[in-house]
């Protein structure tokens, strides 16, 4: 050390700042870092937000209910459908909507195949920042194009939904659906398979994601994170578990947890929590068909009318575990079609305020890698 | 440590397996050696294949018509236009006579303009869900850019206006329960005339 600093103090040297964004590849989507460097290492980082900024929940406040879920689709466009659920069980708790048990099948399903959609595809794009450029991405596209298909074949958008509503859902799902969803789910374990002998025990993978970003346990729940980032440093927090909504208290599911909660840990809870998904997806379809056939419990109501629905005076707080954490809504009514105020928490946002204790003495190239495995998009970071 | 580079090599037998999949030669050898084979070809070449949709794939609305395009469904109540989340319809009419008057065809007040901004549109169907008269459905045509970005982009009346068989024939199924429940309606209300819903702006005025 002594030698060291009699070298560098003839030498000068000084910290170099660079912008890693807006415009990067890495960044998924327009996000900014300005990171200081000290050599390769970065000694501080500071994130920038708000190049996405559209207003949403502005909108939301003058516009109905039922208007806002297009909105919805666009927070996070991985996950369109349970971002839906999310507004519709806030709603529904507002309102006091009953909601109709074929109607919450159908949501389980969606729900969880947004889930395969969402780690299939993060998983695919945190190789790409690896550098494992391509191949693995365009695996997990392959497979999240077949998930997409079936969204198209119910709701007639692939990634824009737009399919739940307050109550249960627009319309039913077409004849034969329910038996293409059988098969993909069937075959999704050796999907799953092929993707670990790709990635699982590959050597490069593992020196490059393994200590790297650390998220110590206290800090993760402190900084209130969610979802597998915070299961992945062994928080046993699911909000599937810990709120029971919706009908997830029937089914056996576990909730995998991580022990040191690095790059690695992310990446391989999120293929175990797909093989959880596969499990829930299986007793779902199993059992909805026992399920009485109606869709919503009172018809189509919340879909033909909007201006009608007017909550009574006070506030409701829908949450559900999406992909990427605990996704909430905040409603506040005062009677009239719109609400008073709308809030939104994402798992995005929340989650990215522990990206610099992450990065901090970590190199530039792996602070693109934790900002992967954080897995945020930017529809919902700046809303 | 011997093994180092077995979990590299194992990824690469996959990556080379699935690229002989994506070749006729390929699966060809793949057979000859004995291995599953599935097809690995799972892209279109877009612009010469198209690929098939289903059917409920929307992506913009059209104006439906029985018959001629005089008679449209349409009546103006400017529900879809309240309701249209990004706020993409306009629309003016009812049109009306120099008394103030409304004008009807075929016992209903139309629009007399009704413009859809394709550029602001983004495909909820919410317009499709509230309208109380099946007057407007999804389109399944997503090919519609154009080369002027103000008056390419907003579709008018004329363009919008399609027949209720081209609705039948991309959607069967949707086009079919409308036109039963169109039908319906119409039972309903032919034995008494005076007796039309009441939210029907159509209904007659002695």
């Amino acid at each position: 050390m002594e030698a060291m600093n009699s070298t560098t103090a003839s030498a000068q040297t000084q910290l170099l700042e660079v912008s890693l964004g807006p415009q990067h590849p890495s960044t998924h989507g327009v996000f900014r870092m300005n990171a200081t460097l000290d050599g390769e290492t970065i000694v501080k980082l500071k994130p920038v937000l708000g190049y996405l900024h559209r207003n949403h929940e502005q909108i939301g406040e003058s516009i109905t209910y039922i208007a806002s879920f297009p909105f919805t689709d666009r927070l996070d466009y991985f996950c369109a459908m349970s971002n839906n659920l999310g507004l519709a069980l806030a709603i529904e708790k507002l309102g006091g909507i009953p909601v109709s048990e074929r109607g919450e099948y159908l949501r389980v399903i969606m729900a969880e195949l947004t889930r395969l959609v969402n780690h299939t595809a993060i998983t695919g794009f945190l190789l790409n920042d690896m550098g494992a450029f391509g191949t693995p991405l365009l695996y997990a596209f392959r497979e999240r194009e077949k998930i997409l298909d079936l969204f198209e074949a119910a709701s007639g958008s692939r990634m824009m939904c737009n399919y739940i509503r307050p109550g249960g859902v627009r319309q039913d799902v077409p004849p034969g659906w329910l038996e293409q969803v059988r098969q993909l789910v069937d075959g999704y374990p050796t999907f799953l398979d092929e993707f670990e002998q790709l990635l699982t025990e590959n050597e490069i993978v593992k020196q490059r994601t393994q200590h790297v970003g650390v998220l110590p346990k206290e800090l993760a729940t402190n900084a209130s994170v969610t979802g597998p980032l915070l299961r992945a440093c062994g928080v046993n927090y699911d909000v599937r578990k810990v709120d029971g909504y919706s009908i997830y208290p029937r089914f056996a599911f576990k909730v995998p947890l991580g022990t040191i909660g690095d790059v690695y840990d992310r990446y391989y809870l999120r293929i175990l929590e797909m093989r959880e998904s596969v499990k829930i997806l299986q007793q779902a379809l199993k059992e909805i068909n026992t399920a009485s056939p109606s869709i919503s419990p009172k018809g189509q109501a919340m879909v033909k009318a909007p201006r009608t629905f007017r909550p009574p005076k006070g506030e409701a707080y829908g949450r559900i575990e999406a992909p990427k954490g605990e996704l909430g809504f905040f409603l506040v009514s005062d009677g009239t079609p719109q609400p008073y105020r709308y809030h939104i928490r994402s798992p995005s946002f929340v989650n990215l305020t522990v990206l610099e204790d992450m990065c901090l003495g970590q190199k530039v190239a792996d602070a693109i890698i934790i900002l992967g495995s954080i897995d945020i998009v930017l529809g919902e970071v700046d809303r | 440590m011997a093994l180092v580079g077995k979990g590299v090599l194992q990824g690469m037998g996959l990556t080379l397996r699935t690229f002989l999949e994506t070749y006729p030669w390929g699966r060809g050898l793949l057979r000859v050696l004995g291995r599953s084979i599935k097809d690995g070809l799972v892209t279109v070449q877009y612009p010469d294949v198209k690929q098939q949709h289903h059917e409920r794939f929307r992506y913009f609305p059209f104006l439906v018509y029985d018959g001629a395009p005089e008679n449209l469904r349409c009546v103006s109540c400017k529900i879809c236009e309240q309701e249209c989340p990004p706020q993409c319809i306009h629309i003016v009419g009812p049109a009306k006579d120099e008394q103030g008057r409304p004008l009807k065809a075929n016992g209903r007040t139309y629009p007399v303009k009704f413009d859809i901004d394709v550029s602001i549109c983004m495909s909820c169907r919410i317009c499709v869900d509230v309208c109380p008269f099946d007057a407007i459905e999804m389109d399944n045509q997503y090919e519609l850019s154009g080369m002027d970005r103000f008056d390419a982009m907003n579709f008018t009346k004329e363009k919008l206006l399609k027949s209720n068989e081209y609705f039948q024939q991309i959607k069967p199924t949707e086009a079919g329960e409308v036109d039963q429940r169109l039908a319906a309606k119409a039972a309903k209300a032919s034995p008494k005339p005076a007796g039309a819903p009441p939210q029907n702006p159509a209904a007659p005025t002695p």
